[in-house]
């Protein structure tokens, strides 16, 4: 198996709606990943594209469609997803071209542009729910995260008012971060005053609907070694899907998150993730998904990482700094790219040129993690510089 | 890339025009019970997986939710690929090769009688702003493709009707086939037009099925079976999204597609080192315009070489013995799935009344049709 | 090189709801006529026949035990096709729950001027395994007085009224 190196990067701007169409905003996002290690299309032997689904762009096939923004002109190309957990498998499908000996370099491009489905993107989550048995009852995304949410609560007798701390934290992590959609700071009563919408989640234990693309350049390591002295390595990668029967799991704890993690980590040689991690990227769509993950990513023990984010365990200054880019909920929500700036914003800290957001102490080995579907999918990447 | 990969296990349900006795999850449980079977595998010895589906076309937002109950895969490492079949083969092949694990199986599924308006899908995939608008039907894409291809190569509607014979006649002998029957090219040209030169009977009719095929690296794969079908090239490649950009006459996804597999092979004369093949025959002048791309036949040459019976069973070069889409039927993004599995039962030598004779190397080739210029090839040897 | 603000900064321009509406800034509309017939295969297609005979049904697994609600022809988990049908009662307790304040479309309900909040959970059916639930509405109850392992009941639409779907159920209440 050879080594794989992020050796570029690239990232638009987050807003809920822009004027580019879904190509421009993957080509701004390429184009910037390529220009940030000094590449040409011509140096990148293959493409892989994570994107879903394709209700929101409102284009079928939209792998197809976002093809040549990409960089993939008459190049192999191929796109991959599993829901919301799409872009941090991006750079784990883009690892298996190389990590194969198939190709040298790959582009790993992630785009989503939520605001073309009218008139609110939410309506395209209905569809994802079995036709026969639970589409005839309108639920929505909102109602489900809601449910595993409470689940979450009630079993570990979690207060609202803390898990709210999360919204707090990230929001203002944002403030630092060029692509921001919602930066803010704000306190734990805005998040409780905020407008209910499916109780427990509130408004600001939400992160926005968004548009954007993020790009990684991702090389071999005879090829890393050329482009840049410090190259940031993939060095585990694990992805895992539960049962679609979603009704039928105890929702309180992510299974497959946990069986991803362990396979991440044993690629990458971990054995106490806690002490061997020193900066997390767990995905935050809602305040509660955060701490469900890190439990899961087994960085504290299931029904504790509530007291941990209370004591300012998670902090940028912080013992194990988690979302220090502002996460989903601050930076935005282009589903698929917002895993992907997870992995970016891992690539930047362990790199040392977060700016602003870097967090201290030189940190040489993160993770990140993604999810998404029905409350099913879980993967996750360690970078080591 | 020192280590080898066999494909080591095949499954299919057989493909029909409608399945209405089962759902999609019991179509691919089906599939995925035979291959695992004929591989002596159970789903706890498999590494990886990889499931093939497109949005629209399963009728789910996000449809790979319903991927790994059927395949044997939950809690285990499965994604999913919107993409061809062969896409998804290649994905296996590369996690094998990345260390992920020895095993690895590809699945691809197709329910197209449950979609009640495929050809507003297909127009929902064409570019937005651009073409969307002027409200053509797909078919004015490929009836518009079709002709340039003819005028370039000189091929004739004659010719095309001709792969539409041979195909339909040699899904008859297919028990897998849904479309098999016997007519003569008068009867494909006086067919209804759709959009001209395209007539009702030079495009494939759409069919049910599912196939999951299991792959393993070389010393697993001595060790599960006595035939092991060796991939020995695969190339994937995508032109332009745009209509108003690509190459109306030539398949230049097929022929870069094919130069990755075959560089991989060490292929140099594909014609020659190459005994038959499986190839996208969605549209009649598809089988001929690949077969060009492909380097199989020169240009212009592919049209007289079905003429004269080059391509039939009997031929010099036999090209889709299953009976190819038009016989079988245009399963869309498992098209790949079924081209595979039948160069796989040609080289083990099960095709049955359809079997060639002293088969070594076999090419499956695909695209992901209107409105793309995707293609897929892989190349297997016994 | 690496990511600034200067460069991203160049990227993607914001637009508001109000430009695109309103026509500053030109853009194409199109609604996607998709249709589909779902075959539902024997195990759906039973439960859905017997929900409109008023019962639940579900299906066991012979190697796990499990019995398993919705139905299916084999366990996802031994990977076998399952045994027996089982008819199961219509009632159950609450897994988890949640008050919501907006529809499926993300439209906020009139809350204040009177419209009850949707209470969708999941319902653990008593007769099928432990943690088996399905999703459904709860109703006849205050939002505010839904609670863990509360027990409910299904409340069936009339007999002449039943189609054959989960809306057979019109929503679960509490028993007491």
């Amino acid at each position: 198996m050879r080594r794989v190196a992020i050796v570029g990067a690239g990232l638009t701007k987050f807003y809920r709606n822009t004027q580019e169409t879904p190509k421009e905003l993957a080509y701004e996002a390429t184009k910037m990943a390529l220009d940030s290690c000094e590449m040409k299309l011509s140096d990148i032997d293959c493409v892989v594209h994570g994107t879903a689904p394709d209700a929101f762009d409102g284009v079928h096939m939209k792998g197809e469609y976002l093809s040549d923004g990409s960089g993939a002109y008459r190049k192999p190309y191929m796109r991959h997803f599993v829901g919301g957990g799409t872009g941090v498998l991006s750079p784990i499908h883009g690892w298996f071209h190389v990590a194969s000996g198939m190709f040298d370099t790959c582009l790993v491009v992630a785009e989503e542009k939520m605001s073309s489905a009218y008139p609110h993107p939410a309506g395209a989550f209905l569809t994802i729910f079995d036709h026969t048995t639970e589409q005839p009852l309108y639920p929505t995304l909102i109602y489900i995260f809601a449910i595993e949410m409470n689940r979450f609560m009630t079993t570990h007798g979690y207060r609202k008012e803390d898990i709210a701390l999360v919204a707090v934290k990230n929001k203002k992590n944002a403030m630092d971060h060029p692509s921001a959609q919602l930066p803010a700071e704000i306190t734990v009563q805005d998040v409780l005053n905020s407008e209910i919408m499916a109780w427990p989640v509130n408004r600001l234990d939400i992160s926005p609907t968004s548009d954007g693309a993020a790009c990684v350049v991702l090389a071999a390591e005879h090829v890393a070694r050329r482009i840049t002295e410090k190259p940031i390595w993939i060095d585990g990668c694990g992805w895992s899907l539960d049962t679609a029967y979603w009704t039928t799991r105890d929702l309180y704890y992510p299974d497959y998150l946990e069986v991803a993690a362990r396979q991440a980590y044993k690629m990458a040689g971990i054995k106490e993730p806690s002490k061997e991690i020193h900066i997390a990227e767990p995905y935050d769509p809602f305040t509660y998904k955060e701490l469900h993950h890190i439990e899961g990513l087994m960085l504290a023990p299931r029904g504790k990482s509530v007291q941990m984010l209370v004591d300012g365990h998670f902090n940028r200054n912080g013992n194990l700094p988690t979302s220090p880019s502002g996460g989903l909920l601050g930076v935005g929500n282009p589903i698929a790219a917002a895993g992907l700036m997870k992995v970016i914003e891992l690539y930047l800290q362990l790199k040392g040129t977060a700016g602003k957001r870097q967090v201290p102490g030189n940190p040489t080995c993160g993770v990140a993690n993604a999810w998404g579907d029905l409350m099913q999918v879980g993967t996750v990447v360690v970078l080591r510089s | 890339m020192s280590k080898r990969v066999a494909i080591v296990g095949i499954g299919t349900t057989g493909f029909r025009a409608t399945t209405p006795d089962v759902s999609y999850r019991e179509l691919t449980y089906e599939a995925a019970m035979k291959a695992y079977l004929d591989a002596g595998v159970e789903p706890k010895d498999i590494d990886s997986f990889v499931a093939t589906s497109e949005d629209f076309f399963e009728g789910y937002s996000i449809a790979d939710e319903y991927s790994p109950d059927q395949l044997g895969a939950v809690l285990r490492p499965i994604y999913t690929i919107s993409g061809d079949f062969i896409h998804s083969l290649a994905s296996a092949y590369m996690m094998i090769l990345s260390g992920i694990g020895p095993i690895s199986v590809a699945q691809g599924m197709s329910k197209a009688s449950n979609m009640l308006t495929l050809s507003e899908m297909v127009t929902f995939a064409m570019d937005p702003i651009y073409n969307r608008p002027l409200k053509e039907s797909p078919h004015a894409v490929s009836g518009m493709e079709m002709a340039r291809f003819m005028y370039e190569t000189g091929t004739t509607r004659e010719q095309c009707a001709k792969v539409v014979v041979k195909n339909k006649r040699n899904a008859l002998n297919n028990p897998y086939a849904g479309h098999g029957v016997l007519i003569d090219t008068d009867y494909v040209l006086n067919s209804e037009v759709i959009s001209y030169p395209l007539t009702q009977m030079d495009i494939s009719p759409h069919s049910d099925g599912a196939v999951v095929v299991v792959l393993a690296e070389e010393e697993t794969a001595k060790a599960l079976c006595d035939k092991p079908i060796w991939i020995r090239g695969i190339g994937w490649c995508s032109d332009t999204p745009g209509l108003e950009t690509r190459n109306w006459a030539e398949a230049i996804y097929a022929q870069m597609a094919a130069e990755m597999a075959y560089k991989m092979a060490g292929i140099r004369y594909p014609r020659k080192e190459i005994d038959f093949a499986e190839i996208n025959d969605e549209f009649s002048y598809k089988e001929l315009q690949h077969l060009e791309a492909m380097r199989i036949c020169k240009k212009g040459e592919a049209g007289p070489l079905t003429e004269i019976g080059g391509t039939e069973i009997t031929g010099e070069f036999p090209v889709n013995p299953s009976g190819g889409c038009l016989g079988v039927g245009n399963l869309y993004e498992l098209n790949g799935g079924h081209k595979v599995f039948e160069v796989v039962r040609q080289l083990r030598g099960e095709a049955g009344k359809n079997q060639l004779k002293n088969v070594t190397t076999g090419l499956a080739q695909s695209w992901r049709g209107i409105p793309t210029t995707t293609g897929t090839v892989v190349i297997l040897s016994n | 090189m690496e990511i600034t603000k200067k460069m991203v900064e160049k990227t993607a321009t914001k637009l508001s709801a109000e430009e695109i509406l309103g026509g500053k800034v030109l853009s194409v509309k199109w609604e996607p006529k998709l249709k589909y017939a779902w075959d539902n295969g024997p195990a759906i297609g039973r439960y859905l026949a017997e929900l409109k005979n008023g019962k639940i049904i579900a299906k066991k697994c012979d190697k796990c035990h499990r019995i398993m609600i919705p139905p299916r022809m084999f366990c996802e988990l031994c990977w076998v096709p399952t045994g027996e049908w089982v008819y199961v009662k219509d009632t159950g307790i609450v897994n988890t729950w949640i008050v919501g304040y907006v529809d499926w479309k993300a439209k906020r309900l009139d809350i204040k001027g009177g419209v009850r909040p949707i209470t969708p959970g999941i319902i653990e059916i008593d007769g099928a395994s432990k943690g088996m639930g399905i999703l459904h509405h709860l109703g006849e109850v205050d939002p505010w007085k839904i609670h863990r392992s509360m027990k409910v009941k299904a409340v069936w639409k009339p007999p002449e009224e039943r189609t054959g779907s989960i809306t057979d159920i019109k929503y679960f209440k509490p028993t007491k």
